[in-house]
Parts: C-alpha cells; sequence; structure tokens
C-alpha cells in the first residue's frame, strides 16, 4: 500500500506540552515569555533586558540516543505551518496560534544551537500571504518586529546571527529599521545563522537573482554566455551564508508541499513532512526528522556502488 | 485453451478497472502528474536480475502507468528519465542507459505504440547539446511525428535538470531584453519580469504538475521541475519504479482529491 512517507510517531521522548503554553499564557497573555521558560517560571513578563539564565547551552548539548554526529544535517529549512489550525483546534483566535508559533521556533532555534547545526532557515510570510486579511498580516508583521526587539539581547548574546531574506519592499518602515539594526548587531556572531525568510519565495528570489545578473550583463560586466549556475547561486538571497542549500526540509501540518519556499536551493534537499501542526512540533518532532534524515542514502544522481 | 482464459481474464481486468476509473473521475482529477521514476537497479538486484535489465523492467511499467493516466484522462503526464547528474555514473550505465533510450525513442514511432492508441504529443525537454547526435535525431524526429496530436502530452526529461534549465532561461530571458534594449524598445533591461522568464523555460509547453510522484521512498526532488513544483502535492511510495501499479496511482488521486477539497475551502475562506 502506498505510504505517504509521513513516519508514525513512534518515539517515547517527553513531548513539549502545549498545556504548559496554555497555562502560561493565560497569565500573560500580551507579553512575550523569555527563554528562560523551562528553567525559571515564565511567568510571562516581558522584557527587553530579560536576564536570566536563557539558553545555557552556550555550551552544546550531547545529541539524543540514536543521532549520530557526523550525519547531523548543516542547514535545515523549515516551514513552520499550521498555526492557524492549532487556534482553531483549541477555539482560539489566530493570533493565539502565531504566538504560540513563536514559542515553538524558539525552541527549535535552541536546538539547533545545542547540536551543532550551523543554519536554519525559517519560512516566517511568503508571497502569497499578502493575500490574508490585513488584520492578519498586521499582526503577524507587528508580532516579528516585537519578537526580534525582544530577543535581540538573548540572541546576541548566544553568538546566532540573524539574515533577513525576502522582498522589503512592502515591509512597512519601522519592521526595516529593527531588521536592519537586528543584521547589523549579529552579523559576526557564529554559533548558529537564522535565516528568517519574510515577503519571500523561491521564484521572486531567482527573478531578483535574474535581474542583478541583468543588470551586470548591461553594465559589461559579464557576457551572456558566461551566465551559469554559480552566477546564479551568487546572486541567490542565501548569499548571505556559507552553506545556502539546506540538507533538510521540514513542513510540519500534514501538507505535502513546498509550498514555493525556496527554489533553487531545494534541489537535493531531503523533504520531511510531520503530522504535527507547527506549535507541537517540538523536540521529538525534531528528532525524529533527523533520525529519518540521517538514514536516507544520498547519492546526487549518482550511483552508491 | 489457457490464451483464452488469459484474454478474459485480461478484458475482465481492463472492464473492472475502466469501472473503477468512472468512479474515481466524479471527484476533481489531477491535470499533470510528474514521475520521478527510481529504484530501477534496486529492482534489478532484488530479483536477481542482470544488471540493466532493471531498466528494461522499467521501461514496461512506464508504458502501464502512462496507459492508466490516459484512460483515466490525464492530459499531462512529464517523466523523469535521464537527469545531468546522472552521465556521472560510470561510463558503462551511461552508455547502455543511452542505447536503451534510443532504442525506445524510436519505438514510438511504430504503429502499435502508446503514442498512436492515445494520441500521444510528445516533447522532450533537456539540454541536448549533451545527448550524442542519433538520440538527439530520434527526439527530434519523434517530436515532428507527434506534433499535430493534440489529446494528450508526454513529456520526457532527458539530459534535463532544473538549475539548468533556469540557467538557459535566465540567458534568454538577458538576450532578449538585450535585443529590445538596443532596437529601442526597453531601457531598463534588468528590469526582467516573471513572465519573461517564464516564457522561456523549456517546460512553459504545460501547466505545473498537480502531483509529482517519486517512487521507491526516496523523499527528494533530485532537481526535477523545481520551479513547477512549487505548489505540487508531493508522494513518496517506497515501491519501486517496477512495482508501481494501479493502486498507487488510485491511492495517489484519492489522497489528491482529499487534500484538493480542503484547499478548496481553505481558498474560498479568508482564514
Amino acid at each position: 500500500m502506498l505510504s505517504l512517507r509521513v513516519p508514525s510517531t513512534s518515539f517515547d521522548f517527553p513531548r513539549f506540552h502545549a498545556g504548559d503554553l496554555e497555562r502560561r499564557w493565560k497569565l500573560g497573555r500580551d507579553s512575550f515569555l523569555s527563554f528562560s521558560h523551562r528553567r525559571g517560571f515564565g511567568l510571562g513578563v516581558s522584557s527587553a533586558k530579560s536576564e536570566t539564565a536563557p539558553f545555557t547551552a552556550a555550551e552544546e548539548e550531547a545529541l539524543p540516543e540514536g543521532l549520530q554526529p557526523e550525519l547531523m544535517p548543516k542547514h535545515v529549512a523549515v516551514i513552520m505551518d499550521g498555526n492557524g489550525r492549532w487556534a482553531k483546534n483549541k477555539g482560539l483566535q489566530p493570533w493565539d496560534g502565531h504566538r504560540a508559533g513563536v514559542e515553538a521556533l524558539r525552541e527549535i532555534v535552541e536546538l539547533c544551537g545545542k547540536w551543532g547545526i550551523q543554519v536554519l532557515t525559517v519560512f516566517a510570510f511568503s508571497t502569497d500571504n499578502w493575500i490574508r486579511p490585513k488584520i492578519e498580516i498586521d499582526f503577524l508583521l507587528n508580532l516579528f518586529e516585537r519578537t526580534l526587539k525582544s530577543e535581540l539581547e538573548t540572541l546576541a548574546k548566544n553568538n546566532v546571527r540573524i539574515s533577513i531574506i525576502g522582498d522589503s519592499s512592502k515591509l512597512p518602515k519601522s519592521l526595516l529599521k529593527v531588521i536592519n539594526e537586528v543584521e547589523e548587531v549579529t552579523k559576526n556572531n557564529t554559533r548558529l545563522q537564522l535565516i528568517v525568510a519574510v515577503g519571500y519565495s523561491g521564484k521572486y528570489d531567482v527573478l531578483q537573482a535574474c535581474r542583478g545578473i541583468a543588470q551586470r550583463v548591461k553594465d559589461g560586466e559579464i557576457e551572456v554566455e558566461e551566465i551559469d549556475e554559480r552566477l546564479i547561486e551568487q546572486e541567490l538571497e542565501t548569499n548571505c551564508t556559507e552553506f545556502p542549500n539546506p540538507d533538510l526540509l521540514i513542513r510540519t501540518s500534514g501538507e505535502l508541499r513546498v509550498s514555493n519556499f525556496l527554489l533553487w536551493q531545494l534541489a537535493y534537499t531531503e523533504l520531511f513532512f510531520a503530522q504535527e501542526l507547527w506549535p507541537d512540533f517540538g523536540r521529538s518532532g525534531f528528532i525524529e526528522a533527523l533520525m529519518s534524515f540521517q538514514q536516507r542514502q544520498r547519492r546526487f544522481g549518482g550511483r552508491k556502488s | 485453451m489457457s490464451s483464452g482464459i488469459s484474454q478474459l481474464l485480461e478484458q475482465i481486468h481492463e472492464f473492472s478497472r475502466r469501472c473503477l476509473f468512472r468512479v474515481i473521475s466524479v471527484g476533481p482529477l489531477p491535470i499533470h502528474l510528474a514521475f520521478i521514476m527510481d529504484g530501477n537497479r534496486r529492482y534489478a538486484k532484488k530479483r536477481g536480475l542482470e544488471d540493466g535489465s532493471g531498466h528494461k523492467v522499467g521501461f514496461s511499467a512506464l508504458m502501464s502507468m502512462l496507459q492508466y493516466c490516459y484512460e483515466l484522462g490525464i492530459k499531462y503526464v512529464t517523466i523523469y528519465a535521464f537527469s545531468i547528474d546522472n552521465f556521472r555514473r560510470k561510463p558503462e550505465e551511461v552508455k547502455s542507459l543511452m542505447n536503451l533510450m534510443l532504442e525506445k525513442i524510436k519505438s514510438l514511432l511504430d504503429k502499435e505504440s502508446i503514442v498512436h492508441e492515445y494520441g500521444i504529443r510528445v516533447h522532450f525537454i533537456g539540454n541536448f547539446a549533451l545527448l550524442s547526435d542519433q538520440v538527439r535525431a530520434a527526439a527530434e524526429e519523434v517530436m515532428e511525428a507527434t506534433a499535430k496530436n493534440s489529446r494528450v502530452l508526454l513529456l520526457v526529461c532527458v539530459a534535463y535538470n532544473s538549475t539548468d534549465e533556469i540557467v538557459q532561461a535566465v540567458k534568454k530571458s538577458c538576450t532578449n531584453k538585450l535585443v529590445e534594449h538596443s532596437e529601442g524598445r526597453d531601457r531598463d533591461i534588468e528590469r526582467i519580469q516573471l513572465v519573461n522568464i517564464e516564457e522561456t523555460m523549456q517546460m512553459r509547453v504545460a501547466p505545473g504538475p498537480d502531483i509529482l510522484i517519486r517512487s521507491s521512498g526516496e523523499t527528494r526532488r533530485s532537481n526535477f521541475l523545481l520551479w513547477q513544483t512549487g505548489s505540487s502535492q508531493l508522494f513518496s511510495p517506497d515501491a519501486l519504479w517496477s512495482e508501481i501499479g494501479l493502486r498507487h496511482l488510485v491511492w495517489t488521486i484519492l489522497n489528491f482529491q482529499r487534500s484538493h477539497s480542503y484547499l478548496e475551502k481553505k481558498k474560498k475562506k479568508p482564514l
């Protein structure tokens, strides 16, 4: 019988409990939790100067049993799908789902930092999402701006570099200002590069690369015959990292498609489709995805003899 | 006597298949299916066949699959026959694959071939400069011979990969813009639009695939139709290509119909 390549959850790891999350929200719905939510009591007090024992994983953590360090992906990409459905299932508003999504993202960023993954790219907002209701778009962009501001210090302290890719022409000026600041402050960090795709699509990326190349042709810098794959890669927005092509792409919520995320860069990427909705995708889901990745045979068109 | 029985069984099988297809056709059907036919060598090894014969069996499996697709009424089918990356395999294997391809391309011209039965128009997509003269000539002959057919399309990707297709399209778009610029029609050649790239892509002859199926359980696209499969559903059955049959096709389509109704609902409701 056909298998949809959606592995069953057969692992017995303690899951991130959505129940805990709900409790914390009720305490401080409009505030943002600090990274320390699991160590302290995270009573939902947000503060740009959140002190605390954050992310004490300034040291790396040993990998969970079953995962081999030499087979860890260098670059993981994530389509964080399912916030809306998650909220609906719980009888909450869509924005509650997005907040829960931010929480889930924090956990994954933390794990990537601990487990030696070099680059994490997340699909925050697609060019296709511009058709959503204005109130939701405004909320999302606002949430993004507030999260960047509130997390900047923690991320900087933990040696995380942030890069934003996508069409910035439609983004509000205040968000653009914060983005520039965050990218500047974290640009020399080396532990983990977090690439957030906002107003992005794979076709947009190839198109803007094409325009960049056309400009160079117009300026006489290169000839049309010299255009090749390497040249296009240099112009893609993922040129902000040493590892532009994800080894593994994870999409949550059971949808079996890539929805125009990272086109060129996904040529040889292993795809993993998880059934859970994004806010429920935590440590155990991530481990499952990594285990699946490590079992795959990557041949890149050649042969494993 | 036994041939009479097997003929009868075949007819019963065909009849039940057509009934099944009638039932499935009540729901929405995909317009375009794409296949990555992976697992031929593994199949040969599994069955203890000699090296290279896995691809021959794979070809028969392909013919059956095409028959089912066209019977069901699917208008476009695209197959990944040979990737540019496959040239990196051992020279003997590449040569044997090219010979098999030449043989099978020529066989499409036969009167009894599937092409004539279903009125298929065949397109070959790929970097022809990388093919031998014979293969290229045979491909061009088939394209010409079937140019008048219009019922259904078969797109065969050979010496293809998506990044190469995009590079060729980018080159052509830049060249076109340069020409427009020199004719005084366009001052801003760097303002290339999406449509400029899309109209120069080889795969422009078909809409994007609704479903991409890769056999043998690997869940990656291996540089196949990256531009066109942004919204496609991706299925990766564990079965090797020669083991893929009617039940996989039916299952895929039923799943497509299930998620199709969810997507249509999502489009109508502003979430």
